[in-house]
């Protein structure tokens, strides 16, 4: 088991790879500290608040990509997902009373998911594929529907309102929401078999399919579950910027792959956790907040963000050969 | 020989379709001619361009997602370039962009061959980077482009000594677009490194032991898709006038294109001019949808279905092959 060379160092890869949430709470306690060195004044129990409340939006998308990249896979229609239930939500109130809009919402975002579950189950087309060109006619089917109802005006029901923006103790209301999501996600991915499968799957799915797992009711289940989480984080971004806009959650599509891909789990399958994910996204908000300070333009953010991606999955096929 | 004749018949069906397609669209649309032609060779081209690069790639085995997106950056780079630029300048700008495409394919196969990281994870997170490269270079559409530039592509064919009544019906996208994969695409393929891309698709442990430089071929695969791409971010320049730095919807098009047009997911099999005739019959389909006044997000969506169901079919042909 011991390398030859730089033996300190391999153990702490090694470490990070079991464990990647101490590091991960390092790297987070850094960058609240380099954010201090910047600006002194920022750091208040407002702006803890805050950062919270931009992080969870960004941390539902990412549960997606963590279940779905425990199997293997990856689901980048989650941005367009909660966008049209975002947009639904908010166009449909005024016609038909805000439960009954929120279900049609959701109805949606669970159609784009039972579609790439088919796409990914039964045609056995790459997942990266299959939920690109969902997006993608989902995006059309948006705009076709945007020119269906351009007179109705926008309401914004009142109890995502509250829980997008109203604050308990200082406190985001969000996280009431959120905390019991996290709690089942993380929950789940351990203690159930769903879970379980997720990670069988993942890690070997020949081996998974010999054990008698009907590999295509994991993969429909799952990408339906992705499509209603992107629906729910729709929901709640839209109380929390009270606009509906045809791009709405489409630029955190990006972020969450990257949230999940800092937090740990392989995008090949197999290994990480939701718990990683949400650290993954806390760093990114407050990134974000640091590249704001820094005036870094948009461009160089996606650099950063694809570089991030590229580095830390280079970084972890070495550590994960060597031991 | 029999595969090569069954690889023979799948280009001519596709051929076959696409004459019977343009014969629905002169039905629909009884003055559908030259200019007509013109505007259908000049909307694929982008197209086309971006499908012949990813098709070298898919035939070498891999994929590359980041090819919408450096077409964005040969777009922008070539519009900043030549705003402004003379007919002389616009030439070494011409020369600079496809050098830059080069360069990003390059980079990308490196990265692939050297981190090791799937094609699929390294393209794109490439993807993500050169969307925001070409949002760095320029941040909304603007820029310019040489007049004589846009004079190669649109408009119809004159042949100095022929009436024009003969050959005017012949859209210049489509010449373009002929020599530019004959100056390209057909030294390659006859030469050493395209027997080499072929084989390191069809099995890369096989290729490696016949002595095939499997990096260096997969290197090269991936620079001239770059390549292709950059041909096809200043064709996007050259039909619009600016540079567009928001990537077109030329990904999923040019991986289903290269399905349809009978390339293999997977590597190995497969020829150019499928995955040409492919987007030439998506670009068809596209027209007469909007000839038949089909509203263009609902021709959208129908085009979208299309293209995953292509890829669908394509996916599950590829298990199949896999199975037996």
């Amino acid at each position: 088991m011991t390398t030859t060379d730089t033996p300190t160092l391999a153990r702490l890869g090694r470490l990070m790879v079991d464990n990647p949430l101490i590091p991960l709470t390092l790297i987070l306690l850094a960058l609240v500290a380099a954010l201090a060195i910047l600006n002194p004044a920022i750091l208040s129990m407002f702006w803890v608040g805050n950062t919270l409340k931009i992080a969870i939006p960004l941390a539902m998308l990412a549960a997606c990509q963590t279940l779905t990249m425990l199997t293997g896979g990856i689901d980048l229609s989650v941005g367009t997902a909660a966008t049209i239930a975002a947009y639904v939500t908010a166009t449909a109130t005024p016609l038909i009373g805000a439960p009954g809009a929120i279900g049609i919402a959701m109805a949606c975002a669970l159609a784009i998911g039972v579609v790439n579950g088919i796409g990914i189950a039964f045609a056995r087309v790459h997942p990266l594929i299959m939920t690109l060109g969902t997006g993608l006619i989902a995006t059309g089917c948006l705009l076709v529907y945007q020119r269906s109802v351009i007179s109705t005006g926008t309401i914004y029901p009142d109890v995502l309102v509250w829980l997008g923006t109203g604050r308990t103790w200082g406190l985001p209301n969000g996280l009431f929401l959120f905390i019991p999501f996290a709690a089942l996600i993380l929950w789940a991915q351990r203690r159930t078999g769903f879970g379980r499968l997720l990670y069988a799957i993942g890690s070997n799915e020949t081996a998974a399919r010999l054990s008698g797992v009907r590999v295509w009711q994991v993969h429909l289940a799952l990408y339906s579950l992705s499509g209603v989480i992107a629906g729910l984080s729709g929901l709640l971004y839209l109380g929390m910027v009270k606009t509906a806009s045809l791009s709405l959650a489409l630029p955190l599509d990006l972020p969450s792959v990257a949230a999940a891909v800092i937090g740990g789990t392989s995008i090949f399958g197999g290994r990480g956790g939701y718990g990683g994910t949400i650290l993954g996204a806390l760093i990114l908000t407050v990134l974000a907040t640091m590249l704001t300070l820094l005036q870094m333009p948009e461009g160089g953010r996606r650099i950063l963000y694809g570089a991030i991606i590229l580095a830390v999955t280079a970084l972890y096929i070495r550590l994960t050969d060597r031991s | 020989m029999m595969r090569l004749l069954q690889l023979n018949a799948w280009t001519a069906g596709l051929a076959a379709l696409l004459v019977l397609l343009l014969l629905a669209t002169k039905l629909i649309q009884p003055d559908f001619g030259g200019s007509g032609l013109d505007s259908l060779a000049r909307s694929a081209l982008p197209f086309a361009l971006a499908t012949v690069g990813m098709a070298v790639v898919v035939i070498a085995g891999g994929i590359d997602l980041s090819v919408a997106a450096m077409m964005a950056v040969a777009s922008v780079t070539a519009a900043v370039l030549m705003d402004g630029a003379s007919d002389g300048q616009a030439v070494f700008a011409v020369i600079a962009v496809l050098l830059v495409g080069l360069a990003m394919g390059t980079l990308n196969g490196a990265l692939i061959v050297v981190t090791r990281v799937p094609d699929i994870v390294v393209t794109l997170a490439m993807l993500f980077v050169w969307q925001g490269v070409a949002l760095l270079i320029l941040n909304a559409p603007g820029g310019g482009a040489a007049p004589w530039l846009r004079a190669l592509a649109v408009g119809g064919v004159t042949i100095p000594g022929l009436p024009p009544a003969l050959t005017d019906w012949l859209p210049r996208g489509v010449v373009f677009l002929a020599v530019v994969v004959a100056l390209v695409w057909l030294p390659v393929r006859r030469s050493k490194l395209g027997l080499m891309l072929y084989a390191i698709g069809s099995d890369p442990q096989a290729a490696f032991r016949s002595g095939v430089p499997v990096g260096l071929v997969r290197v090269a695969a991936y620079a001239l898709c770059g390549l292709f791409a950059a041909l096809g971010g200043l064709t996007v320049t050259m039909a619009t006038g600016i540079g567009e730095p928001i990537p077109g919807p030329y990904l999923l098009a040019s991986v289903a294109a290269v399905v349809l047009g009978g390339v293999v997911l997977g590597g190995g099999r497969g020829t150019i001019l499928g995955p040409i005739l492919a987007v030439f019959i998506l670009r068809i389909v596209r027209l007469d949808l909007t000839l038949l006044s089909v509203d263009p997000n609902v021709a959208a969506i129908v085009e979208g279905l299309i293209m995953v169901a292509v890829v669908m079919f394509g996916a599950v042909l590829a298990t199949r092959g896999r199975k037996a």
